[in-house]
């Protein structure tokens, strides 16, 4: 128990250290600095890898709804947050719209995730009796079903159809988007080790011993679906303010894939893994690979292979040895832990304490 | 002398038909508080069977059960299988109950698994802690922001001496299928335990256990039915573990109920010796 409460010290300690080291970066470089787009898209990332973890790594439904969540939370952030005054011209093509208010961007932001909590809760009653690839083309088909009704004429008042929702308040700095998902992801890892993540592991490890100890297969299986897409919601709404304006037309099932490459990359199972792998994926497709979609010159020599689309071969590639080298993810289920970096250090295996 | 105890368990006119196959065919057992009884016959006899019909795994074709005098299952045969129904008494329940299995396990039912089926990421002492979630009474918030603190701490402490009672407290940080078979086995008995049962359904304890560990393990049962003021279902291929034991023995044989009675009784049985040692001709006779 104390050793518990030591950790959670040294863990506070650290995120406080993180923020002040963001602060100071923010301080120190141009607000245009590619580290800062990387960082901001990263950290989102990472709360919507954590939140599909909850649901596949830690309650074993592989389910493909992402970026359906994720698009829900996006446009009721939206949605009940754009200024009055700007509407009648976001919303020309429909009078100005139906809604006509507009909340803080912090309830919009809670209003995002409780939105597609409830779609994720009403999805769920038929969609969770179904297991394994068959949940995953439900939740998919859910998807897609989501996204071109987004866009569908007569929602147009509502969502604006296919045009452009934009002017909603974002954020400037970086600090925010790290603020909100480190609340976020705080309260996984604490659901996740609390009574109710224990019954969600022993449902991902043996379906039919969980039920036999009394747990109730339906309820969990929901409750599970319901708050990964809370979070989902929550982080595509974050990533609406990231990119200043959204769009139903991008929220594609590609997305819900690159988040499934960073759960998986990241280790299924894995917290740390997740956030880890999600701004490794981000910088890597974004940043350190850029340079590969140019033509360059040595001299007079003109190197081969660089051109428009070569990155993502590259990216492929890397991804490719990745999975071949790690089977498990770079984490496995294991988390990044302290005790454990200090043990190998000092070459001495402690026992572990859970009481 | 049986009449006076609580009736914990009885099934009537069980039957499990799969297509044609009929598993168990009209079972009809019962056993009272604080018996030890057991469920013996040949492999495939339906033994397993019968005990997911019990806990709500498998719904029975036809048949009730009741668990201290309510009903936990009941069902008549219906739609397709109403033409293909090999057995009696079609007509003769037509109440329908069926709970799911964790329903069965609050209820008091507890069970092990013939293969084994411990959660294979945790350890000894997460497998059995998992089984005290069903008694909890926090909700995902509260249990999130540790607001059960007292609770989480008794379930911890339960958890800690179940495994303590069958003697794994000192392995309680390994991986549960890091443990020998025979901890295994343990293992699974201590975290049915920590649900709290009144009747403890035990499939096949001893499979894979050699004579020393069988009779230790046969010890260890009436030991931990006397500690806990429980009744035990046992379904069990070795002979001397079930004679020694069990007040009363059930036999069934592709299905059927071919004899019951004290374990003298049903030693001594030439239907029983039949169907094990089985004779040229093997109808049940």
């Amino acid at each position: 128990m104390k050793e518990n409460k030591i950790s959670w010290f040294i863990g506070l300690v650290l995120l406080a250290l993180m923020f002040v080291g963001l602060y100071a970066l923010e301080k120190a470089l141009p607000p245009s600095t590619m580290l800062f787009t990387i960082l901001k898209k990263g950290v989102i990332y990472a709360l919507i890898a954590v939140s599909m973890n909850l649901l596949n790594g830690f309650t074993g439904l592989f389910s493909l709804g992402q970026a359906g969540f994720m698009v829900i939370g996006a446009y009721t952030y939206a949605i009940l947050t754009i200024p009055v005054n700007m509407r009648a011209m976001i919303y020309q093509y429909y009078d100005g719209g139906v809604v006509q208010f507009a909340l803080p961007a912090i309830v919009g932001l809670l209003c995002a995730g409780l939105v597609a909590a409830f779609f994720a809760f009403l999805v769920g009653l038929p969609v969770l009796r179904l297991k394994s690839d068959y949940l995953a083309i439900a939740t998919l088909g859910f998807a897609e079903i989501i996204r071109a009704f987004i866009q569908y004429e007569g929602l147009g008042p509502l969502t604006n159809g296919s045009n452009l929702l934009r002017r909603f308040p974002s954020f400037t700095g970086i600090l925010y988007p790290f603020a909100a998902v480190a609340i976020c992801v705080a309260v996984i890892v604490l659901l996740i080790h609390s009574t109710y993540g224990r019954a969600l592991k022993a449902i991902r490890d043996d379906e039919t011993a969980a039920e036999a100890m009394g747990i109730n297969l339906f309820f969990h299986k929901q409750f599970s679906f319901v708050t990964s897409s809370f979070f989902a919601g929550i982080g595509g709404a974050l990533l609406a303010m990231y990119q200043g304006s959204i769009q139903a037309a991008t929220f594609k099932s590609a997305m819900t894939y690159e988040i499934l490459l960073i759960v998986v990359i990241g280790g299924m199972g894995s917290i740390t893994g997740s956030i880890i792998a999600s701004f490794l994926f981000v910088a890597s497709s974004e940043w350190w690979l850029r340079f590969l979609d140019n033509e360059m010159f040595i001299g007079a020599f003109k190197m081969p292979l660089l051109r428009s689309g070569f990155r993502m071969v590259v990216f492929s590639v890397i991804i490719m040895a990745v999975v071949l080298l790690y089977r498990r993810g770079i984490m496995g289920d294991k988390e990044f832990n302290l005790r454990r970096i200090t043990q190998h250090l000092t070459g001495k295996k402690g026992v572990r304490h859970d009481g | 002398m049986m009449a006076e105890r609580e009736r914990m368990l009885e099934l009537t006119d069980i039957t499990m038909q799969f297509g044609g196959v009929v598993a168990v065919n009209n079972l009809s057992m019962h056993i009272d508080r604080g018996e030890i009884v057991a469920l013996i016959g040949p492999n495939g006899a339906g033994k397993t069977t019968a005990f997911n019909c019990v806990t709500g795994v498998y719904k029975p074709t036809n048949g009730q059960v009741r668990y201290r005098g309510g009903l936990i299952v009941s069902n008549h045969p219906t739609g397709k299988m109403k033409n293909m129904y090999a057995g009696v008494n079609a007509d003769k329940y037509q109440e329908v109950v069926e709970h799911t299995p964790d329903k069965i396990t609050k209820l008091g039912v507890a069970r092990t698994f013939q293969n084994i089926r411990l959660f294979k990421t945790q350890t000894a002492f997460e497998n059995v802690l998992i089984a005290t979630h069903l008694h909890r009474t926090s909700n995902p918030f509260t249990a999130t922001f540790r607001l059960n603190f007292r609770e989480e701490r008794r379930m911890r402490e339960l958890a800690l001496e179940m495994l303590s009672v069958v003697g794994l407290a000192d392995v309680r940080d390994e991986l549960a299928t890091s443990l020998p078979y025979g901890k295994q086995r343990r293992l699974e008995i201590a975290r049915a335990l920590a649900t709290k049962p009144q009747l403890l359904l035990l499939d096949e304890p001893a499979a894979g256990m050699n004579p020393q560990e069988t009779d230790d393990l046969g010890q260890f049962i009436v030991e931990i039915k006397n500690q806990f003021d429980l009744t035990v279902f046992l379904i069990e291929h070795h002979m001397d573990l079930v004679m020694d034991i069990s007040d009363r023995i059930y036999v069934i044989d592709f299905g059927k109920l071919i004899a019951h009675g004290l374990p003298q009784e049903v030693q001594d049985n030439p239907d029983v010796i039949t169907a094990y040692l089985g004779v040229e001709d093997d109808e049940p006779a």
